[in-house]
């Protein structure tokens, strides 16, 4: 070893740390820049707020990147949160039951509906993004059917909680994306079936061969995906206490974002959940940053839609360069 | 002198891939790069192609010097390379791929019968029996190589480096690219051949350079020296034999029995194993042999017959039922098939026996660390971390970790599907040891090669298919090439 290559080596260790905290770098830039244009933006309320905004994402987001890590797209994410909005809604306005019951309920369906994808994903070889397009258009239709598109309202109190409660100065939606977070960062790092995710995802026959139920993995990741999709649907319920047809419209492409700033290889094998985090906040830092600002909502799609250009043509180069 | 490399060196984070390398490439000669895996072959062709861009030294051309070159620099000075992977597109037809970029057009037509003629031309030059209208997707292996060449030479390429081109060829398809070698030379053309086969560089070279851990070790002769010697220049320390003695017997106890087997091209197979012995399955490619493997182990369904393993029928679904069972395979094909190349050698290692090192879910990562150290000692995985993508490997090196795999799993009988394929010499003893070790202690092993060589120097009984039917069965004292090659190739 000489001197030229433990120069190199230095080099190398710092675009490594680059590249694992760079998504976190941009952030933080951006904190700055925002904190410096608005002065409502750097206080410990307005932050709050960003991150209240972002916890529906952040908590959807979890069950997309396994997806994406798997290889897959999950379009039905955005009509899994409106059809457990509208459905949850409909048990406890329309037939009684109590909240803690018609949650459940709703819960377990969306649950169910990311077993039919994976199901129908893995057994027929349909490619994920026609199973759950199509999942998408049936949801949507069925949501509509059950409330005829009007919205339902006039929640037991106690439901209120879940969307707009707080633990001393956190709102419980926080909590429960940080909760889903770590579960989803445990499940990826240390359980044998997270590692399975990468694996199917990096090379699906390699995965077969090493004795792993590549079917058995999809069904768990779309299962998975639906249910925090449904979580995110309750949240969204409980925030806005009314259940709306709308509410879930286009939320897959939110969060595909998200995942995809926060480095999920959308061809499937890499990725990591801190980092998913990270592109979550940065779009809340975004909106909320550029709404302080007084940016019209026109602009925002235009600005929001460059930095996922951006973001991700930065990962292409710098994966092009490393080979 | 065509090409001369002074002083090249070259550094990856952790490795010197080339350590102050010089080299003269004379004009005319086929000059053979020998070396085990990870000596720097690839990364000095690289040099030569303008794919890297070396820390020091200077390349010349013709006279003409470079500190550095890039592709497109490289093919104007007349360099052309045969890379293991093919740059064909299998939709397009042989002559479209061979005037790639290039087409001949009439206005802004594409001009297809001008470029099969020109493809015939070069095709007759080179006496290849290739239909330019042809699609590349259709042809085999040999062919699309052959296809290659003929861009290259139509690309006016003077001098020509071929990497490993006859690794993933039959033993006719060999013949051939040696014949198109040996024509290409005579028209002039400079090539540089690198290959871990010994037989085709004595064949084929005028001269030989030899690298190791990325040094130029020296350039001779090929009438001035032998196998032993080149050998010994490559691997530093003498190779005692090429096929290590195993001391012990095969037992009477059949450990696995195929019965009458059919599924994929497989047709009514039947054959016993018993513990302790290597059973050799040798054949022409698409003969069924892979098929056969891949039935047995579950990765592909049987129609019909029975497998006994340990006296006990089995039928698994998925490779995950045969590994329970004690059945392990070791793929033809290691990147597609063997590798997880995003992931660290450790977690390679380790992924088909996660579950039983988890406890609620959770994987043990001490114990996982254990078992990947285990194996790094065992079957000496030459790597600075078990952190390390197993894609940074050499070739042998991967192998070993795939190896180590299936070791990890414990297995009864274990399936070696072209174990050697693109891997150096010392590299390959090593396996053969390890294969040795596998049956020595009671375990069995069905090797699937199309070395010849190898499956003649490791198994103690071979069977030969052809298309998909079982044709003969030999025993050690009858082996030979042609009584195998006979029964690959009767109906």
């Amino acid at each position: 070893m000489n001197k030229a290559s433990s120069l190199n080596n230095a080099g190398n260790a710092g675009i490594a740390l680059a590249r694992q905290f760079g998504i976190y770098v941009v952030l933080l830039v951006l904190i700055i820049f925002f904190s410096i244009a608005s002065e409502n933006f750097l206080n410990s309320s307005n932050l709050l707020n960003v991150a209240r905004q972002v916890s529906m994402m952040g908590i959807a987001a979890v069950g997309f990147a396994f997806v994406l890590l798997l290889g897959g797209i999950d379009l039905s994410v955005g009509s899994v949160i409106t059809l457990v909005n509208i459905l949850a809604a409909w048990l406890m306005v329309n037939a009684g039951w109590n909240p803690v019951l018609a949650v459940t309920a709703a819960l377990l369906l969306s649950a169910a509906l990311g077993f039919s994808n994976g199901w129908i994903i893995a057994n027929i070889k349909m490619p994920p993004i026609i199973v759950t397009l199509a999942m998408l258009i049936i949801i949507e239709g069925v949501a509509y059917l059950i409330c005829d598109g009007l919205p339902i309202y006039g929640f037991p109190e106690s439901f209120a909680v879940i969307g707009q409660g707080y633990v001393g100065p956190i709102p419980i939606p926080v909590i429960i994306m940080i909760v889903i977070m770590a579960l989803g960062g445990f499940i990826l790092s240390k359980t044998f079936f997270g590692r399975y995710f990468y694996a199917v995802g990096g090379n699906e026959e390699a995965a077969k061969l090493s004795g792993i139920d590549v079917k058995k993995v999809k069904y768990l990741v779309y299962t998975l995906s639906g249910f925090f999709a449904g979580v995110a649907g309750i949240v969204i319920l409980s925030r806005t206490n009314s259940g709306q047809v709308l509410s879930g419209k286009g939320f897959e492409f939110d969060v595909l974002t998200a995942c995809v700033l926060g480095g999920v290889s959308v061809t499937g094998g890499v990725g990591k959940i801190s980092n998913v985090l990270a592109g979550v906040l940065i779009l809340g830092v975004l909106s909320n940053g550029l709404v302080l600002m007084d940016v019209s909502q026109f602009v925002q799609m235009v600005i929001k839609g460059a930095v996922l250009m951006i973001a991700v043509a930065l990962d292409c180069l710098q994966n092009r360069k490393s080979l | 002198m065509i090409l001369q490399l002074k002083n090249i060196t070259k550094t990856y984070p952790g490795v010197v891939a080339l350590d102050n390398v010089s080299l003269d490439i004379v004009e005319g000669e086929v000059h053979a790069l020998v070396g085990e895996n990870g000596a720097g072959k690839s990364t000095l062709i690289k040099t030569c192609t303008g794919a890297i861009t070396p820390d020091s030294g200077q390349i010349v051309i013709r006279g003409e010097e470079f500190t550095s070159l890039n592709p497109k620099l490289a093919e104007q000075k007349g360099i052309g390379v045969i890379y293991q992977e093919f740059n064909l597109v299998d939709e397009l037809s042989v002559a479209e791929n061979i005037f790639l970029g290039r087409a001949i057009r009439k206005g802004i037509v594409i001009d297809r019968k001008a470029m099969e003629r020109e493809a015939a031309r070069i095709f007759e030059e080179l006496e290849i029996d290739i239909d330019p209208s042809a699609l590349v997707g259709r042809l085999t292996v040999g062919y699309q190589q052959l296809v290659e060449i003929a861009k290259a030479i139509s690309q006016k390429a003077k001098l020509l480096i071929m990497d490993e081109p006859s690794a993933p060829l039959t033993q006719t398809e060999a013949q051939a690219l040696y014949a198109v070698v040996e024509k290409l030379k005579a028209a002039g053309v400079t090539i540089v051949y690198i290959s871990h086969r010994m037989d085709e560089i004595f064949r084929l070279s005028d001269r030989i350079t030899v690298l190791r851990d990325g040094q130029k070790i020296d350039t001779i002769n090929t009438a001035d020296t032998d196998l032993d010697k080149l050998v010994t220049l490559m691997v530093g320390r003498e190779l005692t034999e090429t096929y290590p003695v195993r001391n012990h017997k095969v037992s009477d106890e059949v450990l696995l029995s195929v019965n009458d087997v059919t599924g994929a091209i497989v047709r009514g197979v039947s054959l016993d194993i018993k513990r302790g012995e290597v059973l050799g399955l040798a054949g022409l490619i698409g003969s069924g042999r892979t098929e056969l493997a891949e039935i047995l182990f579950g990765y592909k369904p049987k129609t019909s017959g029975h497998v006994m393993l340990g006296g006990r029928e089995i039928s698994p679904r998925l490779p995950k039922e045969a590994i329970a069972k004690g059945i392990a395979l070791i793929p033809e094909d290691r990147k597609k098939l063997g590798a997880l190349l995003e992931r660290s050698i450790k977690e390679n290692t380790t992924i088909s026996v996660l579950e039983r090192i988890s406890r609620f879910f959770t994987v043990d990562k001490r114990e996982e660390q254990n078992i990947a150290e285990h194996y790094r000692e065992a079957i000496r995985i030459k790597t600075p971390s078990l952190d390390q993508k197993i894609k940074n490997l050499s070739g042998g090196n991967q192998q070993k970790v795939i190896i180590a795999k299936w070791l990890a799993t414990n297995p009864d009988f274990v399936i070696f599907d072209e174990p050697t394929r693109g891997i150096d010499v010392g590299a390959k003893s090593e396996i053969y040891a390890l294969v040795n070790e596998l049956v020595e202690s009671g375990k069995a092993v069905l090797m699937i090669s199309s070395e010849m060589e190898e499956v003649m120097g490791m198994s103690d009984r071979i069977i030969v298919l052809h298309e998909g039917k079982v044709t003969g069965e030999l025993a050690r004292k009858d082996f030979s090439q042609e009584a195998i090659m006979s029964f690959a190739s009767k109906n």
